[in-house]
């Protein structure tokens, strides 16, 4: 680390700013009505957060493409989930897809 | 704890466990990627605590690694887990009546997988029960991973060697399977995975996600007129 203050502030940033937005959420919903439609809306609106982070966490590496490995581990674990495999074979089987495709030079 | 294993059905308890173990196979290649990194054995614990949210420590780490300012990492980080806002707006209340640091610590342990698996639940003690199980497991799991990975990470020299960075949205991509149960939410969620992939090379880290939410208009054209 170059400069452990600024890299401190950096970390007390993001944990009071997550804690803020974990916190408020809640508080929000508590003062304001939010008609059931509302509700579902915002389900909606979480499910849409998380695929679109499965997308750029699994096929993107800062602003280009990531490479085959990695998106086909994801694609496995995706399989094996839609086909209710437990959860730790999800993960591993992606984990190891990918290992095994760079051993074989896959990028 | 008794009340909620006599709440949760064992298959509910399993399936936590199982998220919970993955979170920790993921600590552990986050501690390794952060000692690689360059940071300190302490950075990855204290970040795991304190953030307790691995997609942007993911990123945190990555940005100042790549020699980017670390309140810039922090903005970046904090625009991924804005999504943590209407997760709260979207659960019913899951602390309760209560002494403050029971609201606070309920707050704290707010994640991807104790929402997910609340909103999993059918009634409202379920639905609590899920989330500070899972929350509270996670709680532990992440850190004790973080800290073991980063004790091993000089052993293991080329974490992508061993497909670690595929771990992280392999298990988002389980969790999410389950709420697509429509052919509204499939629609919802594939789109707003296709704004995101052709806004990143475009727009800063986290941004892309956000601008996702657009994908939520298309549930509202299909929805009856309450």
């Amino acid at each position: 680390m170059k400069d452990p203050a600024l890299v401190v502030a950096g970390l007390l940033t993001l944990s009071a700013g997550t804690f803020a937005f974990r916190f408020c959420g809640p508080v929000l919903r508590q003062r304001i009505a939010f008609p059931p439609w509302a509700g579902k809306l915002l389900e909606a609106a979480a499910v849409v957060l998380l695929a679109a982070l499965v997308a750029t966490t699994g096929l993107t590496k800062g602003h280009g493409f990531a490479g085959f490995a990695r998106p086909a581990g994801v694609l496995i674990g995706g399989i094996l989930a839609w086909r209710k495999a437990p959860f730790l074979v999800v993960v591993l089987a992606a984990a190891v897809t990918t290992a095994v495709l760079r051993l074989l030079g896959v990028p | 704890m008794g009340s909620i294993y006599r709440t949760l059905s064992g298959g509910a308890l399993r399936d936590i466990a199982l998220a919970c173990l993955a979170v920790w196979f993921i600590g552990l290649s986050y501690g390794a990627i952060a000692v690689a990194s360059g940071f300190p054995l302490w950075f990855p614990a204290a970040q795991s605590v304190l953030v307790l949210a691995g997609a942007s420590e993911f990123l945190f780490i990555g940005i100042v690694a790549a020699g980017g300012n670390p309140l810039a990492a922090a903005a970046a980080g904090l625009l991924v887990n804005a999504r943590h806002l209407p997760y709260g707006l979207a659960l019913p209340d899951m602390t309760g009546p209560g002494r403050p640091w029971r609201r606070l610590l309920g707050s704290h342990v707010m994640n991807d997988e104790s929402v997910v698996f609340a909103l999993a639940q059918e009634d409202l003690p379920r639905k609590r029960a899920a989330y500070w199980t899972c929350g509270l497991g996670v709680l532990l799991c992440w850190p004790a991973g973080a800290v073991l990975g980063a004790l091993i990470g000089s052993v293991i020299g080329n974490t992508s060697a061993f497909g670690l960075d595929a771990m992280f949205p392999a298990v988002i991509l389980a969790l999410i399977v389950p709420a697509l149960r429509d052919r509204v939410m499939v629609r919802a969620a594939v789109t707003g995975a296709v704004i995101a992939l052709a806004a990143t090379p475009f727009l800063p880290a986290g941004l892309p996600e956000l601008l996702a939410l657009l994908a939520v208009l298309t549930t509202i054209r299909r929805r009856p007129t309450p």
